[in-house]
């Protein structure tokens, strides 16, 4: 069974006919060519799939499609101008934050989305109790931590999430 | 598949050339070229262990609207696998492990294909299947070349003070890129061309155009961006096969094959487990008269694959009796394959540990006691050291990490209902260096393209190959662009064993060296060069790399769990040519190590002879809260009799050592004394002090 809908990706509008099985990742990759997602356990267990689905960080393997009518979509790709860098793809750059590469999207994608809720004062595990939360090491982790990363960039990508954070 | 380079000379912490595509995710992986019409594999695997497919009924699939095509044994396209039985792919109604692709279905959609997938029916004849490792199996056997015996290790263990005998073993792990293995097949009738995720497009290359009876110049493999391969990426598995027997079932139309995330843990190889009887005899002062490391591993019936996990012990320390073996068990699973360290990484545990037990019993700095048994030669071949640095490292990170204050004595230290432990272990992974690479330098259009079929599997070889060829040259880095990824350019030795910058390094230098003498300093355009570069290391010398990890371990008093909240490695490989790409490969070694200490255990179920963890809910890695201060520091030694580089490999170094650092600090922490990874809580609550 096939159903249409219409969103933005990237700033972009797109109409598109989905197969109601088809997951928000795989219309993205095989139907519309953004490839910037990446699929790495089709489980949402990985994390390398996030995209921030109106503002949130999202498993695109875990939505399917046919919920995502009017919604805006963005993926690393889309983050920051057309000309200009996000401030979280140049930390990844010169915090050396990636090697492979793969999981890289999802991590900004989630480090994206950890700032905002961060900002906005929601506790994770790692806030110690009754306290408004703060941008340290630990809630970076703690807050990462849905993002498997193998070629072990982790320390790398606390760095680079902190002095994003710590400037903003 | 080409990058301008911005700055940076060789040995400057340049950021990677490919940063930008990568944080984008516009550097195009395997999977993601477009392709106009793909067709879609979706696998049949077996549900048996051991036996026949009598009969596939394919009838239902084949009624699913979008189906194209359903492969197997009665229809696959006749292959020459020769020696290499892992890829003889729907080639017989053998069945010789749980999970081996038996059909698969070719469909117009993904959806498609995995719906009907799960149509195809297979009728077996089910044979006894036998998964179970141990060492006492009566049927082990010993593999060809990996034994060596010197002295007698039996009259020394009789004779010395103090002895240490127990056997330690590491679990099946599964190697896990974070992108899973991919192919683009497209055949036209006559050639072949291959989007793969591979660490060896050359090995791609030459092997499916052999497997094909295809000239060389019919088949092209493709492979700029790599998301990861730590080994499983670097021999050929089944469903690059299978993805082009595919293409062939459906000419003219690209076919697309991602191996799902499960299939990840039958189809892609593992990381044998291993048992190993480790023997260590001294006298009073530590001072070892011999050491002995007995292995037991499995491989498959139908193929061989050794981790060597023995060969670290013939040249870490100095003994004149030594007893290293091995012996393997042919089981119904799937082939064993290179994980990180093959070798290293299992055989720098269990004899670190051991020499950890050692110091304890003697009452010696486990520090002091490596430093009495630091050999003036390589204990095993007689041959010297093109550099051994293994003191210089455990003495600078003993100096980094505070180790001068440490009170030995284990189990207790108490903070906050946390045991508190430090703990140290030595690490080293061999300089390797492959043959049978070769570069080609042209000059056009004001500028020097560096061309060879490298692969940049995260290491950094993009960024790193630039500089070093722009430093053999004589230029600045942003007057080099790097061509690599495509079997097309000329052919170099895979991105494995950590050699893959050193081996290319060498094909470069000789091919900016010839391109100068033959072209001058002012080139034509269009001038070009090729050369090849070294056939192997100097014999003559025993090359490796040497570092020392320290970690603090802490144990919950109650729960039992482990968390290590601080590492430090000091590595010794050569001439560091990028330090920023250097220290992101130590430190991605050493934590991929702290998962290999608490987290990574692949459970084999021997009544069906799967893999039961077949999922990142099950088979647990490293993830960012798993890891606390992490540092990874360096002593600077180019080492030109290791190759001509002067540098060594980086890659697989900081994974060797680690676990054994976190299992000793954890006994320290504790006092219990943990010989079986992984180290889980129940390794506190139930495990017996001593």
């Amino acid at each position: 069974m096939e159903t249409e809908i219409k969103l933005r990706i990237n700033g972009e509008r797109y109409s598109l006919r989905v197969d109601t099985r088809t997951t928000l990742l795989d219309a993205l990759r095989e139907g519309l060519g953004v490839t910037s997602t990446k699929k790495g356990c089709d489980h949402g267990q990985c994390g390398s799939c996030t995209v921030l689905l109106d503002g949130r960080r999202t498993l695109s393997c875990l939505t399917l499609a046919v919920t995502t009518d009017d919604t805006e979509i963005v993926t690393a790709e889309g983050l920051g101008g057309d000309n200009e860098p996000h401030p979280l793809h140049r930390a990844f750059i010169d915090n050396d934050a990636f090697q492979c590469g793969y999981c890289t999207p999802g991590q900004i994608c989630s480090a994206a989305g950890m700032l905002t809720e961060l900002d906005a004062g929601h506790p994770s595990a790692a806030t110690p109790q009754g306290s408004e939360p703060r941008l340290d090491d630990d809630e970076i982790r703690e807050r990462m931590s849905g993002n498997l990363c193998r070629c072990g960039a982790y320390s790398h990508i606390v760095s680079a999430i902190r002095e994003v954070g710590g400037r903003a | 598949m080409t990058q301008a380079i911005a700055t940076g000379d060789a040995g400057s912490a340049m950021r990677r050339v490919d940063g930008p595509d990568k944080v984008r995710g516009t550097a195009r992986y395997a999977f993601e070229y477009p392709m106009k019409e793909p067709a879609y594999l979706h696998l049949v695997q077996s549900t048996i262990t051991r036996g026949r497919v009598r009969a596939v009924h394919d009838g239902a699939a084949l009624a699913v609207q979008g189906v194209l095509a359903v492969l197997s044994h009665t229809n696959a396209t006749r292959i020459d696998p020769g020696d290499e039985t892992e890829l003889a792919v729907l080639q017989s109604d053998g069945v010789a492990y749980r999970g081996q692709p038996v059909a698969a279905v070719v469909a117009k959609t993904p959806e498609a294909a995995r719906e009907a997938a799960a149509l195809v029916g297979v009728d077996y004849d089910v044979y006894q299947h036998d998964v179970h490792l141990s060492a006492a199996r009566t049927d082990l056997f010993a593999p060809d070349d990996t034994d060596t015996h010197q002295g007698d290790l039996e009259a020394a263990m009789a004779e010395a003070d103090t002895v240490i005998d127990h056997v330690y073993s590491t679990p099946m792990q599964h190697n896990n890129p974070m992108e899973p293995h991919a192919t683009i097949a497209l055949w036209d009738g006559t050639s072949l061309i291959l989007h793969e995720s591979t660490q060896a497009v050359r090995m791609v290359h030459t092997t499916i155009a052999s497997l094909f009876g295809l000239e060389r110049d019919r088949v092209r493999v493709i492979a700029p961006y790599v998301g990861g391969g730590f080994g499983a990426k670097g021999p050929l598995h089944a469903p690059v096969v299978l993805a082009c027997l595919a293409a062939m079932a459906v000419p003219g139309r690209p076919v697309k094959l991602a191996v799902t995330r499960r299939q990840m843990f039958t189809l892609v190889g593992y990381r044998s487990p291993t048992l190993q009887r480790v023997r260590l005899a001294a006298d009073a002062q530590g001072r070892l008269s011999a050491v002995g490391d007995d292995v037991t591993a499995q491989s498959a019936r139908f193929t061989q694959f050794v981790e060597r996990a023995g060969d670290p012990s013939r040249m870490m320390y100095a003994a004149p009796n030594r007893r290293i073996t091995h012996r393997l068990a042919a089981l119904d699973t799937n082939a064993p394959t290179w994980m990180r360290a093959p070798g290293e990484a299992p055989g720098m545990f269990a004899p670190e540990v051991a020499m950890d037990e050692l110091a304890c019993a003697l009452d010696i700095d486990p520090v002091e006691l490596r430093l009495r048994n630091e050999p003036e030669v390589d204990p095993g071949t007689h041959k010297p050291f093109s550099s051994r640095t293994l003191a210089e490292c455990m003495r600078e990170g003993s100096r980094l990490f505070g180790w001068a204050d440490r009170d030995p004595a284990p189990g207790v230290r108490r903070h906050d209902g946390w045991l508190v432990g430090t703990g140290m272990a030595a690490s080293t992974y061999p300089a390797l260096l492959m043959p049978g690479s070769s570069a080609e330098i042209r000059f056009e259009k004001g500028r020097y393209e560096l061309r060879i079929g490298a692969s940049d599997i995260g290491t950094g070889a993009w960024t790193v190959l630039g500089q070093l060829a722009a430093e053999a040259l004589g230029v600045g880095v942003d007057a080099v662009r790097v061509h690599i990824g495509d079997s097309t350019l000329p052919a170099a030795s895979l991105a494995g064993g950590s050699s893959g910058t050193v081996s290319w390094g060498t094909a470069i230098t000789a091919a900016a060296r010839a391109f100068r003498e033959e072209h001058g300093d002012t080139p034509a355009p269009g001038a070009r060069t090729t050369a090849r570069g070294s056939d192997g290391a100097d014999e003559n010398y025993s090359a490796h790399s040497f570092g020392a990890q320290f970690a603090e371990v802490h144990v919950h008093a109650d729960t039992g769990e482990v968390r290590v909240p601080r590492l430090l490695g000091v590595f010794s490989a050569g001439r560091i040519i990028n330090p920023l790409t250097a220290r992101s490969q130590f430190i991605g070694g050493m934590t991929m190590g702290v998962s290999m200490a608490l987290h990574e255990h692949s459970v084999v179920d021997p009544r069906f002879g799967h893999v039961v963890t077949q999922d990142f809910a099950d088979y647990h890695i490293s993830v960012n809260a798993d890891i606390g201060e992490i540092r990874a520091e360096w002593i600077d030694t180019p080492d030109y009799r290791a190759n001509p580089t002067g540098a060594k490999g980086i890659g697989e170094i900081g994974i060797t050592g680690t676990a054994a650092a976190v299992a000793n600090a954890f006994h320290h922490a504790t006092g219990v004394r943990v010989r079986d990874l992984p180290i889980t809580v129940d390794a506190y609550l139930l495990g017996s002090r001593g």
